[in-house]
């Protein structure tokens, strides 16, 4: 295993847990700031908006490779299609396409 | 008077596993294609497993793989991890209210199993939440998750190199069908997204940031920026989005 992939687990895993226990440890009935706890219901949202663009441009040299996914994704799951057919159907799209190109 | 206790606590560890079942069977294909894209990014079936064994956030171990995929370095990838899990804080706050009175320690170690799916099925039970039952819905997501993981890695092994490459947009693919279903039901969420997305694609074009930065500040500019638009607008917007 690569130490640094390790570093990556381990330094993940606790600023993952730490957040998760501290309340249990620490509260007793308090409540953090309404505009305080709105930023941080924003966070996944404009996370999810900042890791698909530009990123999905760039997956393959061609630029119409990471366009057409996108555009197979957003559809599928505008119509309504769960996560996994949105990620099975945009991989099966591009498949067809790297067929013909 | 002993027996009596732990006949209660195992009858509502019982009531946690049924509860978590539905977690259990949605975390299979999330879990099947996070070995998956590990695996196409290049980590061991070591790696991958001991990754949900330790970690255990779904949204943050695929952000992982994506930023390592664009050559992230590890604290970035760690602070983006923050970042992204610091929102369970408010869940476990929120929790806290809820469960039954019980020792610090016990609540340490179930407090390492809240996640959006868990804690959501504890929140919406009627009354309050035992230990035995967080324990049930816990025990069953966590393997899930931890199970599957490695069995999309393995799986993964076999894939024919085709497929491997249009399997690169599937991390993108599964925050777009993350992301979509909420942009329907909430303005907000399209402005987040947007807007983010949009100081991010800035970012990386006049290139001030490195990816990984740049994702952080693109996030936190947008949350806060929208944050601050609702408040000033008397927050009239309503939060559709919010469960």
């Amino acid at each position: 295993m690569k130490s640094e992939i390790l570093w990556m687990i381990v330094g993940m895993g606790l600023v993952t847990y730490i957040p998760r226990m501290l309340p249990f440890v620490l509260f007793k009935g308090k409540e953090l700031p309404t505009f305080l706890q709105g930023i941080l219901k924003n966070v996944p949202y404009a996370t999810l908006g900042a890791l698909i663009f530009p990123g999905i441009l760039f997956i393959q040299d061609d630029l119409w490779y990471g366009i057409l996914g996108a555009a197979a994704a957003f559809i599928a799951a505008f119509l309504g299609a769960n996560v996994i057919i949105v990620v099975l159907g945009s991989i099966t799209v591009l498949t067809v396409y790297s067929y013909f190109f | 008077m002993d027996e009596v206790v732990s006949v209660r606590s195992n009858s509502e560890f019982r009531k946690g596993i049924q509860a978590g079942l539905s977690i259990g069977i949605g975390y299979f294909p999330i879990a099947l294609t996070f070995g998956l894209l590990a695996k196409t990014t290049g980590l061991t079936v070591t790696e991958t497993v001991l990754m949900s064994i330790i970690v255990f956030a779904g949204a943050s171990q695929y952000i992982s793989l994506s930023l390592l995929t664009l050559g992230t370095g590890v604290f970035e990838i760690v602070l983006t991890t923050f970042i992204v899990n610091i929102r369970h804080f408010l869940m476990s706050a929120s929790l806290n209210e809820k469960v039954e009175k019980e020792g610090t320690s016990l609540k340490m170690l179930y407090s390492f199993g809240i996640t959006d799916e868990t804690f959501s099925v504890a929140a919406l039970r009627d009354g309050k939440v035992s230990t035995g039952f967080l324990f049930g819905v816990i025990t069953v997501s966590y393997s899930s998750w931890v199970i599957n993981s490695g069995l999309g890695h393995i799986i993964g092994a076999s894939l024919p190199v085709t497929l491997q490459e249009s399997m690169s947009v599937a991390l993108y693919a599964m925050f777009i069908g993350l992301l979509v279903p909420s942009m329907k039901k909430s303005v907000k969420v399209v402005f987040l997204a947007v807007i983010a997305a949009s100081f991010n694609t800035i970012f990386t074009m006049i290139e001030v940031l490195s990816t990984g930065w740049s994702i952080v500040a693109s996030t936190l500019l947008s949350a806060i920026i929208v944050e601050v638009v609702q408040t000033l607008r008397g927050r009239e917007g309503v939060r559709e989005h919010e469960k």
